[in-house]
């Protein structure tokens, strides 16, 4: 393999890594709060990718445009099931949580299977095949916004926990459930608005990864787990972890597929979890397991 | 022994117990095809619920990919079968240890190392991912092509080689319900068993008690993988036909977890009555919609959604301990 090909697989595979990054972003975000884990995390960026391609498809829009709407649709999505239903589900076992989302990732999966049908569908925008060059560097345009847009949405979101009350409010609950009861912080309320922040950005992500992949109902499962192991990766509830692990798992996929073979590239995302496992089960910017 | 087993049950409930096993060995003779095969899968499926029981209801830990098992088992033993000829019940015991050593790798890689919890049940589905995907790549089973096990029109039910009418895969798999169901029961009465709940229940203090915590979830995981296998054989060389797309798909291993979790984990009865309960209702679903001219792909997995949905939030103990409790056939202190 000739170095600079190496080279602009290694980049276009950062870049989706990226946007892979800020999708991990959403589950890191709803597990280091509500201390919930998304097992429908996938299947609700399906649903943000059939919104985006429905209004691609009906009125024109470009993805990349309807990213604020749709990522506001699925924050309202997220905050209903959180305060209609996963609030109820705290205090539960975890197992009986853990089924409570599987069993809306199943009902997700084949709801859009009966709408949309089992075909790979996706979004011609008008630069699809556009591209820069920088020295040897080729690059898609698709990954360059898709990349840029999931930044900027990252950025925003770290503000938005640094910066805003709200944001502290809710990082205090996920601090101290207990500490934030007695001050009087609504939990329950805080806990839905982390929930929809959290499908907002898989919403989002879903959006600038239509540009760049296909999608069918079944690759929601498929999203799922790639989430799961990046947050790992990365280190569950830490938020540079998950960019960090977006990056990494994009990079390997990238690369496994120039080397093996496009379609077995998902077997490297699993090493790697079961490298970190095995090495680092806290995640690369985790801190220590209790 | 056998008066050690039954202690505590209500005579009703052996009673009951007795009846249905003589209901489902006579049951064949008045089925039709349609309905044969409806019992074919309601047994394949409290026999795996069975299996992964041991796992989550009795040792408390989460698999969410015990499709890798059952995947592992079939193309083992079809393989065996296709490549050199090996019949299924010798092929059975490569197909167990092979997948008894995926089950330790797993449980080695997660116990060891305390993964526990969601980490534990992510690790399950990656694995079988992995395994999948690895499959779907093997060209000695043929890859993503699928592999497939000589089919012929047989004169007579050959056993030794799993060749023959539906009626003799039911009469396998009923016995292999029956002999988990009683495997189980002694499993559960058994030193072991009184560890695994010891765990499940709370670990630390099963630790601090000086149970080696490590050893007895190894055992819970290779045990019901090795049972799991068996199943996949079956499937295997029922189905005459293997897609890593189907048997290593994580809606399968969702199936598998299914019935157990309808009918009650943790109980004996729970994985039986769940794969009744989620079959009849399937089928009498799928039977009202062809009735209104509907036939889409999908229907029956939106339906399974929908019930563990209901489940979860209404009866989370499942609906044997819920009915068991109705009908004084709860097991008495003792």
């Amino acid at each position: 393999v000739q170095p600079d090909i190496f080279l602009n697989v290694a980049v276009g595979g950062i870049l989706t890594g990226l946007v892979y990054g800020l999708m991990a972003l959403g589950l890191s975000v709803i597990f280091g709060v509500v201390r919930v884990v998304n097992f429908a995390h996938g299947e609700m960026m399906t649903i943000a990718m059939y919104a985006a391609i429905t209004l691609f498809s009906a009125l024109h829009l470009d993805p990349l445009v309807m990213l604020m709407p749709i990522a506001a649709a699925l924050f309202v999505l997220g905050y209903l099931l959180q305060a209609g239903l996963i609030n109820a589900f705290i205090t539960r076992p975890e197992h009986s949580q853990f089924l409570l989302l599987i069993a809306i990732a199943i009902i997700i999966v084949n709801v859009l299977l009966i709408v949309f049908g089992p075909d790979a569908q996706n979004v011609q925008v008008p630069y699809a095949f556009d591209s820069f060059q920088l020295g040897p560097l080729i690059v898609d345009a698709t990954k360059i916004y898709a990349a840029s847009a999931a930044v900027v949405v990252a950025a925003a979101l770290f503000a938005f926990f640094r910066y805003t009350t709200l944001g502290t409010a809710i990082r205090a609950c996920a601090d101290n459930h207990t500490g934030a009861l007695v001050v009087g912080l609504d939990v329950n309320r805080l806990y839905a608005l982390t929930f929809g922040l959290g499908c907002a950005c898989v919403g989002a992500a879903g959006c600038m990864l239509l540009l760049i992949f296909d999608v069918t109902p079944a690759v929601g499962p498929a999203y799922t787990l790639l989430a799961f192991v990046i947050v790992i990766t990365g280190g569950m509830g830490s938020m540079p972890g998950a960019l960090l692990g977006g990056v990494l798992v994009g990079l390997t996929e990238a690369l496994a597929g120039l080397l093996f073979t496009p379609s077995a590239k998902s077997m490297f995302a699993f090493a790697i979890l079961v490298l970190v496992l095995l090495f680092r089960p806290q995640g690369i910017m985790g801190k220590r397991l209790t | 022994m056998i008066a050690r087993l039954t202690a505590g049950v209500p005579r009703r409930a052996l009673a009951l117990l007795g009846g249905l096993l003589a209901t489902f060995m006579l049951l064949p003779i008045f089925a039709g095809d349609y309905l044969l095969t409806v019992l074919i899968l309601i047994l394949y499926f409290a026999y795996l619920g069975q299996a992964w029981n041991i796992m989550m209801g009795f040792a408390g830990q989460l698999s969410l990919g015990h499709a890798l098992y059952a995947g592992l088992g079939a193309y083992t033993a079809a393989a065996l079968y296709v490549h050199f000829g090996i019949g299924p019940w010798i092929g059975l015991l490569a197909a167990i240890p092979i997948a008894a050593l995926a089950g330790a790798f797993v449980g080695f890689l997660a116990f060891r190392f305390r993964v526990a919890g969601v980490y534990f049940a992510i690790l399950t589905i990656a694995v079988a991912e992995f395994a999948r995907v690895g499959f779907d790549h093997l060209s000695w089973t043929r890859g993503s092509a699928g592999l497939f096990l000589p089919v012929a029109q047989y004169s007579h039910n050959d056993l030794w080689h799993m060749r023959g009418h539906p009626v003799m895969f039911y009469y396998i798999l009923l016995a292999a319900t029956a002999l988990a169901f009683i495997a189980c029961r002694v499993l559960l009465k058994s030193r072991i068993g009184y560890f695994w709940l010891a765990i499940r229940e709370d670990e630390e203090a099963a630790r601090s008690a000086g149970i080696d915590t490590f050893h007895y979830k190894m055992i819970a995981v290779i045990v019901s993988a090795s049972m799991t296998s068996f199943a996949g054989v079956i499937y295997a060389f029922y189905y005459n036909n293997l897609f890593p797309e189907q048997v290593f798909n994580i809606s399968h291993s969702i199936l598998i977890i299914l019935a157990p979790m309808v009918g009650g984990v943790g109980t004996l009865f729970g994985p039986i009555l769940g794969a009744f309960v989620l079959e009849f209702v399937a089928e009498a679903l799928r039977t009202v919609l062809e009735g209104f001219g509907i036939d889409l792909p999908g229907t029956n997995q939106l339906f399974f959604g929908i019930v563990l949905l209901l489940v979860v939030i209404a009866v989370p103990e499942g609906v044997w301990p819920w009915l068991a409790r109705r009908l004084g056939l709860a097991e008495g202190k003792t």
